[in-house]
């Protein structure tokens, strides 16, 4: 029986607790009496047998009718996958979208199904490699799709392949990828790692264009979802589910598959085993393994410690599988993303500290540039709270990591100008929507290596900024330990050298004896501030 | 009885020459201003631009010596109004005969009561035959004029102190002639001599050797610029080297003679002519010694022009120049310019002092009335220069290094060996690739060069001048002087004696010359906006109306080779690839120096290698080798760069030697793209010869006239970027370039032109891999799990073709598979690397080889493998070439006399069956660098025919296991039980 996740306050036996810090670790000593740490459940147990699970839910879905039955011959037939941004790390082989894709097609022919298509929904993501959609539908897919171009990255810039499918009662025009939109019947197949995947935010904004994404991904959405890991208190979903309104009602029928993974995000064996165990727990083993990586990082350069954390597959077990209608099937993933993160935390506090790990959504393979690192700290981890966020409203935010200023040239290209000019001027998200936005999402170039190379839409990094909007207004500094000064200058944030240093400029803000709450992530945690 | 100055020249016409020079206009400006009777005819060189008038006006009455003038008049308007009425100005030139007057001219001559000739080439380093015409010649050609006009106005003749030579002690106001140390030279025959030497120089320097050492010095300077480009540079050198020669031949001929140059002692033998061809005519001669900036007229510190001791001063106080030699003992003998010019209208006033005419001479010196050491005057400026030090680029003071007075031949020889030093470690690292950053050290190493170049000019040129010791008379300066009344003094005074040395120096000339010099006098960083900052204003200005861009290592760090290598080894499999590299690697040193030697060469020569490729594959390729390739080594700062002019409104152009497919993908940032393209054949395939001209050298330069001519554009307002001198005819045609990350030849350029130089780097903290090979395609691992669905729908869906690809989806990842499946599938492998690495896609000679029986047989469910070639090496056969090495699949060694020796090879020898005779694989038509061998002696031994063993069988397995599945024909469809339908 794995325990569940809980608040450690620390007393002067406390160990030191280990921060992620990009490519490497920290050990940092909290002060005693007034700091508590937010650790994460234990990973909890796997489906056995999860080809049984998800026939399960194929052939008995959620207010749907099963599966084998909304299938006929000479229909077409659009399987919809989540991109390479989920989960993170990546999972080992098979990737469970790959066992649910082969599970669906598996029906499909055998109901004589011939026309599918299969669409990687990354919206303004970018494209994925041929190493990746390989990774995560296999390669028996992926050969069999891919040569006859039926296995393909969703263009969201394509003039001829996206549809216009109404527009809902606030205006929001929903335009989705015409041969979803044309297909007479989309099968979504999600992986749910945290709670703000899934749902109508699946296709809304999976296969969605710029012009339909700019209605949620704003700085006034951004500002009112508190948090947007909760999607009843998130005017991202909100919206979200206001264009789901519309896709029930003109667009095509779908069927919504969404899986949630458990927190073994290290394994319990091997050299990363003790980064999910708590700190006091570590035996002599997991103490040298640790002693011994750091020193080995410390030699490394910074692109072979990227390349071996990148390489790191994790060991998740599936936690459950549902199909069938998206709300309910929403609402039992929800359930089940708690019954593994959730936290219950009473009230906020002055400092929130984070490590942050080397991975975040948008660096796959590639290299977490200091918008990014702003992302994840601000946009992902501060916003893993449902209720109230877990630092005061005028509180610090420490985090840590290096914040090199390190760009992927394929990746990122849109992000290094937006590093290098917009954040140049200013920081402030409405001023930055407002003079830039639409600059770069109607670049031609950026448009261009978004369809044609690897490159994240020109409009990301923006999206990237917005994501940490709420935090941005809601703290009162932000401090990066052991950050790049510069680049974390540029941010408009301020480097500390040590987590000591961080504390005492906190203290301008906070005072000399604030309360300080670490949030112990990943794997992933999500606090319930009462 | 005193000479009233104005008076004595009140109604008189002065004719002078020389008067856009230091002290001609000094003197001009001291008549106007204080002969108001005086009327003023210039003799002025018409220009090559410019009228004599716009040059008189230009270079005389716009210069700073006429502001007080101008007040004293009340304006600008009164001041030209004076000019018109006094000042007539004449086209002529001194260095012909006759002057070069027209009649109106030649009037204006023969009206003059005075004629002053004060034009001279003063420049201590001016080639011979220059100096002999003007400084020799030009006095004599004045006297003949006159004497041609039948007039006789006063001829006061400017000369120099040290026409007296080399030499220790007193130097009395006689002439050169009746000096008891004077060599008796006849000025004819220097005359003609110097003719004679530049006529012979010129003569020579178009010799075939010294043509082709100059062409290869234009092309170690330019690199591969292209014709026009290294033309015009090699007939610079030609003309340098001419120069050079006369200059060293005028220094020679003077220290032969005692003089300490060619100046001195064209002046010595100019007076002696002057006095022997006179005719009628009166002369007097003015010697002054080191003319500086004026003591108190017009202001106190007013010069002209750099050239005497200020650049020494000046790189003394920059800390450039750390030994000068010179006894501290010694006499500088400095005279400033209103002195100089006091005595020269004291001596028009007068008249000729002989009344035969006869030349007198007076002095304009202050060594023997009221001297200035050596020493004195360094401690003086270091004590100066020490109190008011100036400041380096980072606002920092520069300290005035210690001058500790050594001889002339130590300093000259360290800085002799200092400056051969830096020669050399410049040749050294411009043969190296450097380019941007590492560049810089060859640029810096090049400006040290300059600076001990220079410091050695400035040794050998007035080092002479510190070690002269003569002592030159002023009797007769002192008697002018004297007969001047006290009121006119002030004006025209000449006496050396009222100069206050310290106050000179410290107070008014110093602090002219650092004026003039435009040094940096104030510590700080400066403020506003940098002379980068400026370029890069005005290149990203929206008056700009097109901007052209190089490819490689100016947006992107690749080339042609990389963007080959990656093509060709795409589909190929690792071994192959492998082998590509291997060959590509050993073959870059010739690829460098063809590149450098001939862009267009190189690009003709390389994209053979294309030859039999599928068009169709590489495009489709290309777009893969952008995110792959290019977008990895891309400069993302000059991308924007792009984008920023885009932004601006102007058109964008790519100019470059890479193949069209290869830059289709960067079209979106251009308007224009001028690049090379290569013709297919009926197949489809490459030919590997290009259309027309690859766009290099001087054919970027007219492709930018194209476009500039079908757009309206005009160049001047066009911007151009580029990294290397082979792009210096597109650099060179519009008004803005910039170099980016400039090899070092361009980067000293750059800086020597004080063009725009950009640093562009890769993305930060990114790596792309160190070989450009494209990466492993093709599945990693499997999952084994029931799979049934993928045979019924594999039956039902009709084989991949291009066409069914979804159109507007041009670059899925289906593509590429689907390509290889597909070319595969025939047993041949495609691809521009196959053609290279595969033997049996090279004509081979019937039956140097035997193809494999059953090459290609369906059995083997995998495309035959190539026919393997083995090279065979016998002892002492290891001296042969890498290339053979490379290219054979085997190299087996083989004992002497293993089979058979060179009796066997004898008797092969004759033989037409080319088996028997087995050549080493001969290298290919189209490398130039290496010579065909087409009948190499035997080296390798006699190949037989393959024969299939365990161990090629084993090989064979082998590479079907390493091959990609989809290489494999598919198995026949199992027989299954259809679906429902």
């Amino acid at each position: 029986m794995p325990r569940p996740g809980f608040v450690l306050d620390v007393d002067r036996s406390t160990p030191p607790i280990l921060f992620h810090s990009g490519e490497g670790f920290r050990l940092e000593k909290l002060p005693a009496e007034r700091s508590r740490v937010v650790y994460p459940g234990e990973p909890l147990a796997a489906l056995r047998d999860v080809e049984a699970s998800i026939r399960d839910a194929l052939l008995s879905p959620l207010d749907s009718e099963p599966l084998p039955a909304l299938l006929r011959p000479g229909m077409k037939l659009t399987i919809c996958f989540d991109d390479i941004s989920l989960p993170l790390p990546q999972m080992r082989r098979p990737d469970i979208r790959q066992r649910i894709i082969e599970a669906v097609l598996d029906l499909a022919a055998a109901a004589g199904v011939d026309d599918v298509h299969l669409i990687a929904a990354l919206a303004l993501h970018r494209r994925m490699t041929e190493d990746e959609l390989r990774h995560a539908v296999g390669d028996r897919v992926y050969d069999a799709f891919a040569p006859q171009g039926a296995l393909y990255n969703h263009d969201a810039e394509d003039p001829d392949g996206m549809a216009h499918v109404g527009t809902t009662d606030q205006g929001e025009p929903v335009i989705i990828n015409r041969r979803a939109a044309e297909s007479d019947l989309v099968v979504y197949v999600n992986i749910n790692i945290v709670a703000m995947d899934g749902g109508w935010k699946s296709t809304a904004t999976g296969l969605a264009s710029y012009e339909s994404l700019r209605h949620h991904h704003n700085v006034h959405a951004m500002r009112h979802s508190r948090s947007f890991m909760d999607r009843h208190a998130s005017e991202l979903h909100h919206s979200n589910w206001r264009m789901g309104e519309v896709l029930k009602a003109s667009g095509p029928r779908i069927f919504q598959i969404e899986t949630t993974l458990n927190n073994d995000t290290f394994g319990d064996r091997g050299p990363m085993s003790m980064l999910q165990k708590r700190e006091w727990e570590w035996s002599t083993r997991d103490r040298a393994t640790f002693v011994g990586m750091q020193a080995g990082l410390k030699r490394m350069s910074m692109a072979t410690r990227r390349r071996i954390f990148q390489s790191w597959e994790a060991p998740y077990g599936v936690t459950s599988v549902q199909a069938g209608a998206v709300d309910a099937v929403h609402e039992r993933t929800i359930a089940n993303v708690h019954r593994q993160q959730l936290v219950p935390v009473s009230g906020q506090t002055d400092i929130l500290t984070l490590g942050l790990p080397y991975i975040c959504p948008y660096n796959v393979n590639s290299i977490m540039n200091p918008i990014l690192v702003m992302c994840l700290g601000l946009g992902y981890f501060f916003n893993m709270y449902r209720g109230r966020p877990l630092v005061r409203e005028g509180g610090v935010l420490v985090m840590t990591h290096p914040t090199p200023w390190d760009f992927h040239p394929v990746h990122h290209p849109s992000y290094i100008d937006f590093f290098e000019q917009v954040l140049a001027e200013t920081t402030d998200p409405v001023e930055i929507e407002q003079r830039y936005e639409k600059s770069f999402a109607e670049d031609e170039w950026y448009k261009h290596l978004y369809r044609t190379s690897y490159a994240y839409h020109g409009v990301h990094p923006f999206y990237m900024w917005y994501w940490g909007a709420h935090a941005l207004q809601h703290l009162s500094q932000v401090i990066i330990v052991g950050g790049e000064p510069r680049s974390v200058r540029r941010l408009g944030f301020r480097p500390a050298t040590t987590m000591a240093d961080a504390l005492e400029m906190a203290s301008d803000s906070v005072g000399r004896e604030p309360t300080i709450t670490h949030l112990h992530n990943p794997p992933l945690v999500m606090a319930d501030v009462s | 009885m005193p000479v009233v100055i104005p008076e004595a020249l009140a109604g008189k016409r002065i004719f002078v020459t020389g008067s856009t020079g230091f002290l001609g206009t000094a003197l001009v400006e001291r008549l106007l201003r204080s002969v108001p009777g005086c009327e003023i005819v210039l003799l002025v060189r018409p220009g090559r631009m410019r009228s004599v008038a716009q040059r008189a006006r230009r270079e005389i009455f716009r210069n700073d010596c006429f502001e007080r003038l101008r007040e004293e008049l009340g304006g600008v308007a009164a001041f030209d109004e004076l000019v018109d009425r006094r000042v007539r100005v004449v086209a002529g030139d001194v260095s012909t005969d006759g002057l070069g007057l027209d009649e109106a001219g030649r009037a204006a001559l023969a009206s003059c009561d005075v004629v002053i000739h004060s034009a001279a080439t003063v420049s201590f380093d001016s080639p011979l035959d220059l100096a002999v015409e003007v400084n020799l010649m030009g006095p004599t050609r004045i006297a003949r004029t006159l004497g041609d006009l039948g007039v006789t106005p006063h001829l006061v003749a400017v000369s120099t102190c040290y026409v007296a030579g080399n030499r220790r002690g007193a130097a009395p106001e006689i002439s050169v002639h009746e000096s008891p140390f004077w060599v008796e030279v006849d000025w004819r025959r220097e005359v003609e001599a110097a003719r004679r030497v530049r006529a012979d120089l010129e003569a020579e320097s178009r010799t075939p050797p010294l043509l082709a050492r100059f062409m290869a010095e234009a092309r170690a300077e330019l690199g591969a610029a292209g014709g026009p480009l290294l033309a015009t540079k090699t007939e610079n050198r030609r003309e340098a080297w001419v120069k050079d020669r006369l200059v060293e031949a005028g220094r020679s001929r003077a220290a032969s003679l005692g003089w300490p140059d060619a100046y001195a002692m064209t002046k010595a033998l100019g007076e002696r002519a002057l006095g022997e061809s006179r005719g009628d005519v009166p002369v007097s001669i003015v010697r002054p010694a080191i003319i500086e900036s004026a003591w108190s007229q017009p202001v106190p510190g007013w010069i002209r022009g750099f050239r005497m001791a200020e650049p020494v001063i000046i790189s003394y106080a920059r800390g450039l120049l750390s030994e000068f030699p010179g006894v501290p003992e010694g006499i500088v003998d400095v005279i400033p310019v209103d002195l100089v010019v006091g005595a020269i209208c004291a001596v028009a006033a007068r008249g000729p002092l002989h009344p035969d005419g006869t030349p007198d001479v007076t002095q304009v010196a202050s060594g023997s009335a009221n001297p200035l050491a050596y020493g004195r005057l360094v401690d003086l400026v270091s004590g100066w220069f020490s109190e008011h030090p100036l400041y380096d680029s980072d606002g920092q003071p520069i300290n005035v290094p210690e001058w500790r007075f050594p001889g002339r031949g130590r300093v000259q020889g360290q800085l002799e060996r200092s400056e051969r030093l830096l020669a050399k470690a410049e040749k050294v690292l411009r043969s190296l690739p450097l380019r941007g950053r590492q560049a810089d050290v060859a640029t810096t190493v090049e400006e040290k060069r300059e600076q001990a170049e220079r410091a050695l000019a400035y040794v050998t040129l007035y080092g002479a001048y510190t070690e002269c010791e003569a002592i030159y008379g002023v009797d007769h300066l002192l008697a002018l002087d004297a007969a001047m009344p006290d009121t006119e003094r002030t004006d025209f005074g000449c006496d050396p004696r009222v100069i206050d040395w310290d106050r000179y120096v410290r107070s008014i000339h110093l602090p002219s010359v650092v004026q003039h010099a435009r040094v940096r006098t104030e510590p700080g960083r400066p403020s506003g906006d940098s002379r980068e900052q400026r370029l890069r204003r005005q290149v990203l200005s929206p008056d700009r109306q097109l901007a052209a861009f190089d490819l490689e290592n100016t947006l992107i760090a690749s080339n042609v080779v990389t963007s080959y290598a990656w093509l060709a080894t795409r589909r190929l499999r690792r071994p192959d690839k492998v082998r590509v590299a291997a060959r590509l690697l050993a073959e870059a040193p010739s690829l460098l120096r063809l590149d450098r030697r001939d862009r267009s060469d190189f690009l003709r020569h390389f994209y053979r290698r294309y030859e039999d490729a599928p068009a169709d594959q590489l495009v489709e390729d290309s777009v893969e080798l952008m995110s792959d390739l290019l977008l990895t080594r891309a400069f993302p700062a000059a991308i924007r760069r792009v984008r920023e002019h885009r932004a601006l409104g102007h058109r964008t152009v790519l100019i470059t030697g890479a193949l069209d497919f290869v830059v289709a993908p960067l079209r979106p940032l251009f308007d224009d793209i001028v690049c090379a393209r290569m013709s297919t054949d009926a197949s489809g395939r490459f030919t590997g010869q290009m259309t027309d001209v690859p766009p290099t050298g001087e054919s970027r330069a007219s492709a930018l006239f194209d476009l500039a001519g079908r757009y309206g554009i005009d160049l001047r307002e066009a911007v151009a970027y580029a990294d290397s001198t082979s792009d210096l005819a597109m650099l060179e045609v519009v008004g803005f370039p910039v170099a980016v990350n400039p090899e070092a030849r361009l980067a000293s350029l750059a800086r020597k032109r004080g063009w725009l130089v950009e640093s562009f780097d890769k993305a930060p903290g990114f790596r792309p891999p160190a070989l450009p090979i494209a990466a492993r395609r093709g599945p990693r691992r499997e999952w084994p799990g029931p799979l049934p669905f993928l045979a019924p729908l594999r039956a039902r869906r009709p084989r991949a073709t291009p066409a069914a690809a979804p159109p507007g989806r041009p670059a899925r990842e289906g593509a590429p598979v689907r390509a290889q499946a597909g070319s595969l599938r025939g047993g041949r492998c495609r691809g521009p690397g196959a053609a290279r690495v595969r033997c049996r896609r090279r004509p081979v000679a019937p039956g140097r080889r035997r193809r494999r029986a059953g090459a290609a047989r369906p059995r083997l469910a995998c495309p035959a493998p190539p026919t393997r070639r083995h090279l065979r090496i016998r002892p002492g056969h290891a001296r042969r070439s890498l290339q053979p090495l490379l290219r054979a699949d085997r190299v087996v060694p083989v004992h002497a006399g293993a089979r058979g020796g060179g009796r066997a090879r004898r008797r092969h020898a004759g033989r037409a069956d080319p088996r028997a005779v087995v050549r080493s694989a001969r290298r290919r038509a189209d490398v130039p660098a290496v010579p065909r061998r087409p009948h190499q002696p035997l080296r390798a031994h006699r190949l037989r025919p393959p024969r299939t063993r365990a161990a090629d069988r084993l090989l064979r397995d082998h590479w079907r296991r390493l091959g990609h599945p989809l290489d494999r024909p598919r198995q026949p469809a199992r027989p299954r039980a259809r679906g429902p339908r």
